[in-house]
């Protein structure tokens, strides 16, 4: 159990208000029939109560039950765009689909202002202003690409890309053609190190864990190394970050280059990360961008009882901007809860991992 | 609390991902080991030439006393081990205590380790054909007046190795003195590769990374030369893949011609060792016994002698079965043989001595009871089926049919004075290892190769002339 000092927990009593208004004000927009979008008045409608009546603070969302994904799967996409918002330019954004029909998202302005303000947690002396970007990640119909895009523009930067279709790369490792999985990365890595030798004065560099190793990899195949490039600051995303892969990224991959571990997805804004190095064990805490969006907690058997500070539970993920509503959705990720902290006074997640009951049993020994 | 690190070569690493290890049984802790990342694997390996390097800086010779030497350390002595040190007696119950084999069989696996280690000269020389070891570590000379070059195919053999049967680890113990680095994703512990230390083996030509499935993908992924152990669906993957050497189930069998079947009570014992010895965990277990006739027979002789057989706690020295740690393992494969019941003529001759079922469940494991199934022919699903416990079916088969359909058969011990039958097994090119006569399947020649000579992956022989 965490026992919080008194200025932080001001803070964080303080932040569970703004976040219990806020929850006022969206709920009261997606609800209000000149404002919200088919999807969630129809629902209404059915479920047969007035949420904006009945919501005065986020504990009750608990009414909605949980958000399902598989709403997203499959159209009318208008569905999901707020009435108030019908004459808007609409991005659409998704994610699965390696087979099937993939789950869609609607955006309009979320994506910036969720990297607009992940931005003023990057230290400039790490991501120069005005300095240009390389986005080494996936790309296609997904936000990454656009929002990171956007996220080297807010800072005065100009962002240089590589194709990368995820989906592919899913159906490689699926089929077993590992000589496949291993040349495309070869292809994209080569992509890279292209755009970094040209010239074009790229300090910043968004990737995922496996693309940093290929890469800082080959750099020293090549008798440089991601700092040599140019880089100063990474910025990272991926569900492969455990502390034991940050600490080798830190000690062997990165030169002493800057790396924030975030976590994120195309429901949510970006979880950003304090700075964890050798004192903290290389432990990773995220903390979402609160009240946009909340990370909890949560007991796998009972989701409206979050565990207890250091307590291992299933992430639960509640994303409120006016664009999109996401009521408690349950991810299929764990972690341990978090306290507060200087920075994020909210909880956060640790050491997040698959959800461990929906991993498939193994039924076939080996020999 | 004893801590394994990884080793990367030879320097130990404390990771911060530690697995804690605890009793399969008791759920008392253990061990901690090191779970490596694959990262540390792609980037160590780009250095796998020195492992080559460092072992040819030691003359053959020297390298085969070494590993005598660890034999001896191995089955005697106190050796230093992560942050601690293990005794022969502690290695015995350590392993049983994380792999759910009974003692007696670790130490019965330790014994052969032994062997094959004591025995490593005579090994070599079966393998290479009594080729002239200098050849292999100089790359070239002249036998007999004939220029011979043999060139190392990798400068390190990746090992994935399974972690409940530890007995596979003779498979790559001749390779240190083939001058070839090892790197090993061991089960939860590894005391040998320290033995080679104490022995004198430069560390630098071992790494040894604990972790998950995405570890072994990664030692498959950066090694020229590897081999894994697996299911029939890591065998489908790498089929047909050079670089990698797949061992996976056995399907061995124990095939009786027209002219003995009717002597089928002379072989009971060795139809029962071949099912049950090591609790029917390895590939060379006995998994079907074919006969033209008396199958019912067969089968319900041998359900008397394996149908009582219980588990046993591990220290037990009767223990006759191993326990499953791995959870909904048991109960799957017991859902999957009630499924195979199901077809026409097929018996579980063994029920009657299972009168709570063949799956024992316990707090922390699970145990199946030896299984003997009747099928009344080959063409029933049942007829091809293989788990890792004393599981076997008596299949009813005419001789004539026999060879074309047993399918894949690592092990083939051939009951027969027919010479027509014993040609047409030897011409069986479907059937690995093949004993004529009565030799359990489980009985091994180290000196022969197994699935695969081990020389011949790591080496190839190429033409050489050099101006005189």
């Amino acid at each position: 159990m965490s026992t919080l000092t008194t200025a932080l927990q001001g803070r964080a009593d303080a932040a569970r208000a703004s976040l219990d208004a806020w929850v006022r004000e969206v709920v009261a927009w997606h609800f209000d029939p000149a404002t919200g979008c088919p999807f969630w008045l129809q629902w209404a409608e059915k479920a047969g109560w007035d949420p904006r009546k009945e919501v005065e603070r986020f504990d009750d969302l608990r009414k909605f039950g949980h958000f399902e994904d598989e709403w997203l799967r499959g159209g009318p996409v208008r569905r999901w765009v707020p009435r108030a918002y019908a004459d808007k330019p609409i991005f659409v954004f998704e994610t699965g689909g390696t087979t099937g029909i993939p789950k869609s998202r609607i955006a309009i302005d979320d994506f910036r202002t969720d990297y607009e303000l992940f931005s003023d947690t990057l230290p400039d002396e790490c991501f120069p202003q005005g300095a240009n970007w390389l986005m080494l990640g996936p790309s296609g119909p997904r936000r990454l690409r656009l929002a990171v895009e956007h996220l080297a523009q807010h800072r005065g930067g100009i962002c240089f890309c590589v194709d990368l279709d995820p989906r592919w790369v899913i159906k490689l490792i699926r089929k077993g053609w590992m000589d496949h999985l291993k040349a495309y990365q070869a292809h994209v890595v080569d992509q890279a190190i292209t755009v970094l030798s040209a010239g074009h004065d790229i300090k910043c560099l968004f990737s995922t864990p496996k693309l940093i190793e290929a890469l800082a990899n080959r750099l020293e195949e090549e008798g440089s190394s991601i700092r040599e490039t140019g880089i100063t600051g990474i910025f990272a995303g991926g569900t492969e970050f455990t502390p034991q892969w940050n600490r080798f990224a830190n000690e062997e991959l990165l030169d002493g280059v800057y790396m924030t571990p975030t976590y994120g997805n195309t429901l949510m804004g970006l979880a950003a990360s304090p700075p964890s190095g050798a004192d903290e064990g290389y432990k990773i805490t995220y903390h979402a961008p609160q009240p946009r969006a909340v990370l909890q907690v949560v007991d796998p058997d009972d989701a409206d009882r979050a565990v207890d500070y250091g307590g291992t539970g299933r992430v639960m993920l509640t994303t409120l901007t006016k664009e999109f509503f996401v009521p408690r959705f349950l991810e299929r990720d764990e972690g341990e809860r978090e306290p507060p902290c200087e920075q994020y006074p909210w909880d956060g997640v640790s050491g997040v991992r698959p959800f461990s009951a929906l991993a498939s049993s193994t039924t076939v020994g080996v020999y | 609390m004893i801590h394994f690190p990884a080793l990367r070569w030879g320097t130990p690493y404390r990771s911060l991902d530690i697995d804690k290890v605890v009793h399969f049984d008791t759920g008392e802790p253990v061990a901690e080991v090191s779970q490596a990342n694959p990262g540390i694997v792609a980037r160590d390996l780009r250095k796998a030439a020195r492992a080559r390097q460092v072992l040819r800086e030691v003359h053959p010779a020297d390298l085969l006393q070494m590993v005598k030497k660890a034999a001896e350390l191995f089955s005697t002595a106190e050796l230093p081990l992560g942050d601690g040190t293990q005794t022969p007696d502690e290695f015995v119950r350590q392993q049983s205590a994380t792999t759910g084999l009974p003692e007696h069989m670790c130490r019965m696996n330790m014994e052969k380790l032994r062997y094959v280690l004591d025995h490593i000269d005579e090994i070599l020389a079966s393998l290479t054909r009594h080729l002239d070891p200098g050849i292999l570590a100089r790359g070239y000379g002249e036998e007999d007046g004939v220029m011979r070059s043999y060139q190392a195919t990798t400068s390190v053999l990746g090992m994935v190795l399974p972690s409940n049967s530890p007995g596979v680890h003779s498979l790559w113990l001749p390779i240190i003195p083939l001058q070839i680095g090892l790197v090993l994703k061991p089960g939860p512990q590894e005391p040998m590769t320290q033995a080679f230390f104490e022995a004198g083996v430069p560390r630098e030509a071992v790494a040894l990374y604990p972790g998950l499935g995405e570890v072994g993908a990664a030692v498959l992924n950066n090694c020229p030369r590897s081999l894994i152990f697996g299911g029939t669906a890591t065998v489908e993957q790498y089929a047909g893949n050079p670089a990698v050497q797949v061992h996976g189930p056995g399907f061995s069998k124990i095939l009786l011609g027209d002219d003995e079947a009717d002597n089928w009570e002379q072989h009971l014992d060795l139809m029962v060792d071949s099912v049950l010895i090591n609790s029917g965990r390895s590939c060379i277990n006995c998994s079907g016994i074919w006969t033209p006739r008396n199958g019912r027979a067969i089968a319900a002789a041998l359900a008397e002698r394996l149908g009582p057989i219980a588990p046993l706690p591990p220290e037990d020295p009767n223990a006759a079965l191993a326990a499953f740690t791995v959870p909904g393992q048991a109960p799957a494969i017991s859902a999957d043989i009630d499924a195979a019941l199901d077809e026409g003529g097929v018996d579980e001759v063994t029920a009657a001595h299972h009168p709570d079922g063949r799956l024992v469940s316990r707090e922390r494991c699970d145990y199946l009871r030896p299984t003997v199934v009747y099928c009344p022919s080959p063409d029933v699903a049942m007829a091809k089926k293989e788990y890792m416990f004393p599981f076997v079916t008596v299949v009813e088969c005419e001789q004539r049919k026999m060879i074309g359909a047993i399918g894949q058969t690592l092990v083939a011990t051939g009951l027969t004075n027919d010479a027509r039958f014993e040609q047409e097994l030897l011409d069986a090119r479907n059937i690995d290892r093949l004993n004529l006569g009565p030799i359990p399947t489980i009985k091994l020649n180290w000196l022969q190769p197994h699935e695969g000579n081990i020389v011949d992956f790591l080496f190839r022989p190429r033409a050489f002339q050099r101006a005189s």
